[in-house]
């Protein structure tokens, strides 16, 4: 059957920002489905709140809204475009609950619009937690079953559902993604806790109370079915980590390992009765089991009917690749009617086989949040993941281990002479270094039965860690590592550096052995056959095999180093520049070859480029493959530019070894990061720099510190992103930073910087090609200095700086690019502080605002450097078109649109050890995960727009909070007043209040949280809040609370915001910029505009610049 | 696991050497090379007996997690010649678990080789046809084993069902009431097989593949069934005449796998020898009647060459091919039908699915729905 034809238009949904639960993975699977809607003709209207992901590139769709995904900007869009269809199972929960919300809300119905992909009847019915457990129980295959359980409405009906079931068991709200307040409970106190929690994190106000199978063996099938009720089974997964932990923080290994074929259909069987008694039709699902270990009784867990996170891990790990067969199943195709893409002859309705094995480790950043307790429940906490391809479990483990980046992997060093006991009580607790202590476990003694026993793991597992355990000892007591032992230990996934610090030597040395004795890996196809049928997709990785299936080749290789799992400060945003330098790499003449680990992203479909490795990006991975295309046909360079840290930090060792580096060199890199051959730089042109110094003592920094004058900003020296880094106010809270943290010490010492309190900061995008600078944009941050410029929201172009600024600015930018010797990217971040621009740091590299300044721009920066890397120049490029003809991307004009960007912060995911929220103040250290973008006309509608986007949308009426610290109170008065003046009351602490009082703003004073409650039981802020009788906070830090410690008030406050999903604003260029969205909000109709209507305008405007 | 380090290798008859360790019984062992994609049911691969005569490669490279059950054989032992595999299991995890894979594969004689590059293996096989092997974990003198593994008689013209099938007829009683007796022709068998007739109310009798037609109609069954089996279907000449006598006799019939070859052979079709085979459990077949697909275990590699764009008459009714693989258009299915009426199907590949899904289990279905219309029919015709 054909592709429907009674439907010409098609809105699809995206998922917004990168959130914990929902990220990445809905790039690449909504990426896939506008390209293959795009193809069949139809015209894709996509809405997406998220400026960094590729998906939002306006040549993925016809019309591409970045506006809030909220049922009323989604409406207006459907007004604007009347899509026929509206496609919402390919944009995570949030396009999920949006489809569901118009739906109900009647605004489908009103514009005759038809959801297509999954019904809404089948969406509730797999996402209802009663109606799915229905849903099993009545399945047709005898003893389905789901674990026993009660739908509650409230805490009586959860404590009366706790006294059937008993303890432990556990909390899921329904309507939420990534089991946001779902956990166990061992007791009444925790059940009270959490039960609270849960209800109101369910739209629904309804809590499923389940008895638990913590400890269970844990499973999941991705299933596909169409609409002639054809299935198939895509793929697998067991959870390394038993049932307890969430999938997307289990370790994951695909295909199930420990299953007989008995039970794998059992199972099989299941997961097809249940997607069609839940009535997807078209497209996908994910359904988690759980099988008891001891009696093998199979237990159906949940199932999400839409892709998910898993769904993007099974696309990658099999080769089949989910979003798009969903898409094209969407609209009328059957499954035998779809090629399957990697053979080409044979068709897509089979079920892959894999003749590898695929492993996920997710990517934690506790460190970011030390006060959050980091036990791993079925409450997501992970930020991102890496997969391993081997050919063996452990190969594929090693490769994800080291994919992470995080620690040195697993097994190293000497035998550890930790306790058995204490190790075995600390295992039981799954944390986010679990695997990593079992391995100091096998060290110190103990068995796999006892690691079992504490864990729950499957000893199947255990035994292969125990494997590479016994490996690791041969290699550090034989004589001589030969190459039996050698090919041995590269087989069970144990790296270089594992192997030189086994030995003790350098890994250098250990590559120099290996290759002399000839152990060098060869590389595999992924080819969802097992080599039944020949592939023709070069989708390959790496193993210790005899063959190897890398092609011959005549056109030029780049080979592109993309940026590793996701993480805070390292995100989506860097895949979008590597993607789209395999673009214009393949528009361009060469071979465009992506390495990265990451399954969640773009860069990672087989699509993407011309040759994608999936393997870890360490010095020892990336060698072989290059040596691996050199061996193919000629090779043109590596990018490292493109990737952030993760390519950045082996650039050197790279270019040491022999690697030919595109771009920037290496030292130009690392000249920008020297802080005196940098200051060298600056002075060259004349610049400043905010006075610095180090120190490795109190007393030195202390010394610092006054000759610098307070506040300073401070940090240790030797990290990136803003680890560690905080600002101090005075010489107590400096010798508390020295003597806390433990980033600092003798060989380790403190960077003291000048903090320029009250400064703007500025932040830069620029292309140089050794002789012109071509600005991308200059952003204005609406935070002031202080607050890491990931957190900190900004606009483009910059709301309040004039045109002699801008020119500096770009003098400036242009005298480091020379002095540093760009080819390509170059990040610039300024203050400018009482009319002084002071340079704070230059990366010469992509930068997470590319994507942005891209979009808002209509300029393609990333394609740009790359063909910049490759050897064209700035003035070639305005003449093919990529770049503005005349002008660049500082350019203002009227009429000109003006975009926000803006953080969204995961506070609301951190809980510490007791049970509390973490504190949710911005800082120097980066903690967003996600950004979204409003773009219009206006400052205030753009602002408005990007506040939506976060929170739903800021409130237009009722009671604000104010408590600012005494050196903001001066500058509250005026934003305050012209709240007070739209008619919102104005509550405030005395403090606060009585400096109101005196601006004539009608204020009414309200008790601290450390007040309590009055005599007459009057309520403290804390109180209100938690009533929902506070529309709007406005709080900012007294100037010393550090990492989210929990402390007084404020703290009380902000958590409670973020329990309540109140708009919490804690700075006052923050609470400027809301009192103009809130007027926007108020005067009338807030409109939207696609990329593509505003670039039209913009290309109209150069047209016309250049003519005259 | 001592076995696990001792040098192994493996030779095929075009000369390509693969060097491994020792896996299973030590020896030497030949057959006709053949690659199997499945990633579970290793218990139920090697207890297949249409695997006689074959060294079976894996594709899956973890193979033994499970160990070894006393529930999934089937049939009495292993049968394939010899099995390569990439990264045997140290330990067993499975509750249902008894011994290991290594354990059972030394006690039943099965001489194995492990550690090898399969996927080279695989696409070697792939590219050049299933081929003539040897592995020997006692000598690891290749150019000696080639001359060894050319000696070998090749599988095109092999007649192996004698070897496997059963030596006395014997019966597995109907669960539950006994609706219908079937005449099972054991051409290599596979328990899940007479099971799955068995949970239909079919009293099954498991017959030699020698038996002769007056043994068949003594049992007056209801149905005739044709099993699955190794070799080349050129050579099941008993089992084809016993097809046209039950055809002729109108006892409706259903074959599987060899049973395919069998009736299409009784209806004057030739049959093939793939290049390389279908040995998995995900191959897509559709159904050319409902239009549906079915995601299918098979093992084979032979085919029937018959026309697939038009019926065929014969002198038992007019038959056409029903089921087709996806990946390679392979003839998958026949349906002979006499006035309109269906006399007589089968498959090319497994609806028992032991290892496989149970996509296609709705064929044992059709086999009870066809005997019991023909039944009717006949009751019918007696009381006319």
């Amino acid at each position: 059957m054909p592709k429907r034809t009674d439907i010409s238009s098609i809105l699809v949904i995206g998922s917004g920002p990168i959130v914990i639960g929902q990220a990445a993975e809905f790039d690449y699977s909504g990426t896939q489905a506008c390209r293959v809607l795009r193809d069949e003709g139809y015209r894709v209207i996509l809405v997406n709140s998220n400026p960094a992901t590729i998906m939002t590139d306006p040549e993925f769709a016809d019309a591409t809204y970045i506006e809030p995904i909220t049922p009323e900007f989604v409406e207006k869009v459907i007004a604007a475009e009347r899509p026929d269809a509206l496609l919402a199972t390919l944009g995570g929960q949030t396009a999920l609950n949006t489809a569901v919300a118009l739906h109900e809300s009647g605004v489908l119905a009103r514009y005759g619009v038809e959801i297509i992909g999954a019904s809404v009847e089948a969406i509730q019915r797999g996402e209802d937690r009663e109606q799915f457990k229905r849903v099993v129980q009545g399945l047709d295959v005898g003893d389905a079953e789901v674990a026993r359980s009660h739908i509650c409405h409230s805490l009586a009906e959860i404590e009366a559902a706790a006294e059937d079931l008993g303890y432990p068991l556990v909390l899921r709200p329904s309507y939420t993604m990534g089991g946001v307040g779902s956990g166990f409970a061992h007791d009444h106190d925790e059940l009270v806790a959490m039960a609270t929690i849960g209800l109101d994190a369910s739209p629904a106000t309804e809590v499923l109370v389940e008895e638990s199978v913590l400890g269970w063996k844990e499973l999941e099938l991705e299933v596909m079915r169409d609409k002639t009720d054809n299935v198939v089974v895509v793929c697998s997964i067991e959870n390394f980590d038993p049932m307890g932990v969430h999938t997307g923080d289990s370790i994951t290994v695909a295909p199930a390992m420990t299953l007989t074929d008995r039970e794998y259909q059992r199972m099989r069987d299941v997961g097809i009765e249940i997607i069609r008694a839940v009535g997807v039709d078209t497209g996908g699902c994910n359904i988690q089991f759980a099988i008891n270990p001891e009696d093998g009784r199979l237990v159906v867990i949940e199932m999400n009917p839409r892709v998910s996170r898993s769904s993007a891990l099974a696309s990658k790990a099999t080769g089949f690749p989910i979003a798009k067969i969903a898409a094209k199943l969407a609209v009328g195709y059957t499954l035998d009617e779809i090629p399957n893409d990697i053979t080409r002859q044979t068709p897509a309705s089979f079920e892959p086989t894999l003749d590898y094995v695929i492993v996920k480790v997710p990517r934690f950043a506790f460190e970011k949040f030390p006060y959050a307790d980091s036990t791993l429940t079925t409450h997501m906490k992970s930020v991102g993941e890496v997969m391993g391809i081997g050919r063996n479990f452990t190969e594929a483990l090693g490769k994800a281990l080291r994919s992470t980046e995080q620690g040195s992997g697993f097994w190293l060093s000497d035998s550890f002479d930790g306790d058995v006991d204490a190790i075995l009580t600390s295992l039981a607790r799954p944390h986010d270094s679990r695997i990593l202590e079992i391995g100091e476990a096998l060290r110190a003694g103990a068995t796999v039965e006892q690691i079992a026993e504490a864990t729950d793991i499957d000893p199947w597992f255990l035994d292969q860690l125990a494997l590479v355990h016994e490996i690791g000892e041969q290699v550090r007591d034989a004589d001589e590592l030969d190459e039996r032992l050698l090919r041995k230990a590269k087989r069970h996934g144990i790296s270089d550096k594992q192997l030189a610090v086994l030995r003790g030597v350098d890994e250098a040395d250990v590559r120099a052995r290996r290759w002399e004795l000839g152990v060098r890996p060869v590389f595999k196809t992924v080819d969802t056959c097992a080599a039944e049928f020949e592939a023709r997709t070069p989708y390959h990785y790496s193993s210790y095999d005899e063959e190897t299936e890398v092609a011959a080749r005549e056109r030029p290789a780049v080979l592109i180093l993309g940026s590793g799992p996701n993480r805070i400060g390292q995100g989506i945003e860097f895949d979008y520049s590597c993607v789209h330098a395999a673009q214009v790499l393949s528009a361009s003449g060469y071979e465009s070859i992506m390495i990265n680990c990451n399954p969640e992203t773009v860069s990672t479909d087989y699509d993407t480029s011309d040759r994608l490795y999936f393997e870890p990006l360490t010095l020892e991975d990336v060698l072989e493959i290059y040596h691996a295309e050199c061996q193919a046909g000629p090779v043109a360079g590596v990018i490292v530019q493109l990737g952030g840290q993760t390519p950045l930090r082996l650039s050197q060792r790279l270019k040491d070894a022999g690697v030919q580096i595109v771009g920037t060199t290496p030292e130009a890199i690392f000249l920008a990061e020297d802080r005196e051959a940098f200051e060298k730089v600056l002075d060259d042109a004349g610049l400043p720099a905010p006075k610095y110094g180090m120190a490795t003592s109190f007393e030195q920094a202390k010394a610092v510190a006054e000759g610098i004058g307070y506040p300073v900003l401070v940090r240790p020296s030797y990290v990136l992103g803003g680890r560690g880094m905080e600002i101090v106010y005075d010489e107590p809270s400096l010798a508390s930073y020295i003597e806390n943290s433990a980033l600092v010490g003798p060989d380790s010492p403190v960077l003291v910087d000048r903090f320029l309190d009250d400064a703007i900061e500025i932040d830069v995008d620029a292309l140089y090609d050794g002789t012109e600078l071509y600005v991308g944009g200059i952003m204005e941050h609406i935070e002031e200095a202080g607050i890491h410029s990931g957190d900190s929201a900004c606009s483009l172009p910059p709301a309040t700086l004039g045109d002699a600024v801008l020119e500096h600015i770009r003098t400036s930018t242009e005298a480091i690019a020379r002095g540093v010797g760009v080819r390509g990217l170059i990040n610039i971040q300024y203050a400018l502080s009482a009319d002084t621009l002071y340079v704070i740091e230059a990366n010469p590299r992509a930068s997470r605002t590319v994507p942005f300044v891209s979009k808002v721009t209509n300029t393609q920066l990333a394609k740009a450097a790359t063909l910049i890397m490759l050897g064209s120049s700035i003035a070639e490029l305005r003449a093919s078109g990529l770049l503005r003809p005349v002008d660049d991307g500082a350019a203002r004009w009227p009429g000109m649109p003006i975009a926000v960007k803006e953080a969204v912060m995961p506070f609301s995911r951190f809980l510490t050890e007791q049970g509390r929220s973490v504190d949710t103040l911005l800082g120097p250290e980066m903690r967003s995960t996600g950004e979204v973008m409003g773009i219009d006309r206006s400052f205030g509608v753009a602002f408005a727009k990007a506040q939506d986007a976060v929170y739903g949308s800021l409130p237009t009426g009722g009671t604000v909070f104010v408590s600012a610290a005494n050196r903001d109170k001066r500058h509250i008065v005026l934003p305050v007043k012209e709240l007070s003046q739209m008619g919102f009351r104005i509550l405030a602490t005395a403090g606060t209040a009585s400096v109101l009082m005196m601006h004539d703003i009608d204020v009414t004073t309200v008790r601290k949280y450390t007040e309590g409650r009055g005599p007459d039981g009057e309520p403290t802020i804390v109180d209100l809040i938690e009533d929902d009788r506070i529309a709007l906070i406005f709080n900012t830090p007294t100037g010393e609370t550090r990492g989210g410690r929990p402390r007084g008030d404020g703290y009380e406050i902000r958590t409670a915001a973020i329990g309540h999903g109140v708009p919490s604003i804690t700075t006052v260029q923050a609470l400027e910029s809301a009192v103009q969205a809130i007027q926007a909000a108020r005067s009338g109709d807030i409109q939207v505009r696609s990329l593509q209507a505003w670039g039209a305008d913009m290309d109209e405007h150069f047209a016309s610049a250049r003519a005259h | 696991m001592s076995a696990h380090e001792q040098d192994a290798i493996l030779v095929l008859e075009d000369g390509r050497v693969f060097r491994g360790q020792a896996f299973g019984a030590i020896g030497e062992t030949f057959g006709e090379a053949v690659f199997s994609t499945g990633m579970s049911g290793y218990q139920e691969t090697l207890t297949d007996p249409s695997y006689y005569g074959q060294v079976v490669v894996a594709t899956a490279p973890h193979i033994g997690n499970t160990g070894w059950n006393d529930e999934d054989d089937e049939s009495s032992r292993i049968w394939v010649a010899g099995y390569v595999v990439r990264d045997p299991s140290r330990v067993p995890s499975n509750w249902r678990s008894k011994r290991s894979l290594d354990a059972e594969l030394v006690a039943q004689g099965v001489v194995g080789i492990s550690g090898i590059d399969t996927r080279a293996l695989t696409r070697h096989l792939r590219d050049r046809g299933a081929m003539r092997v040897g592995i020997s974990s006692v000598s690891t003198d290749a150019d000696a084993l080639l001359a060894r593994v050319r000696r070998v008689p090749p599988m095109a013209g092999a007649d192996l069902i004698g070897y496997v099938t059963t030596a006395e007829p014997y019966v597995i009683a109907a669960q539950g009431a006994r609706k219908f007796t079937v005449a099972a022709l054991d051409l290599g068998i596979k328990s899940m097989t007479p099971h799955q007739l068995a949970e239909r109310g079919i009293e099954v009798h498991v017959l030699p593949a020698s038996i002769s037609w007056e043994q068949v109609e003594a049992l007056a069954p209801d149905g005739l069934f044709l099993s699955n089996g190794p070799g080349d279907p050129s050579t099941a000449e008993n089992a084809a005449a016993l097809c046209r006598r039950a055809l002729a006799a109108g006892i409706p019939l259903f074959g599987i796998c060899m049973g395919n070859q069998v009736l299409g052979r009784a209806l004057g079709f030739d049959t093939y020898k793939l290049k390389y085979g279908h040995r998995g459990i995900n191959q897509p077949v559709l159904d050319r009647a409902s239009g549906r697909i079915g995601i299918t275990a098979h093992n084979h590699g032979f085919a029937v060459d018959a026309p697939t764009d038009r019926p065929v008459d014969t002198p038992y009714g007019r038959v056409e091919v029903s089921h087709v693989c996806l990946n390679d258009d392979v003839v998958e299915g026949l349906r002979l039908t006499r006035d309109g009426r269906l006399a007589a199907f089968s498959v090319q590949y497994h609806p028992e699915a032991a290892a496989g899904p149970h996509d296609a289990a709705y064929l044992f279905d059709e086999f009870v729905a066809m005997m019991a219309d023909n039944t009717s029919t006949t009751k019918a015709g007696e009381q006319a």
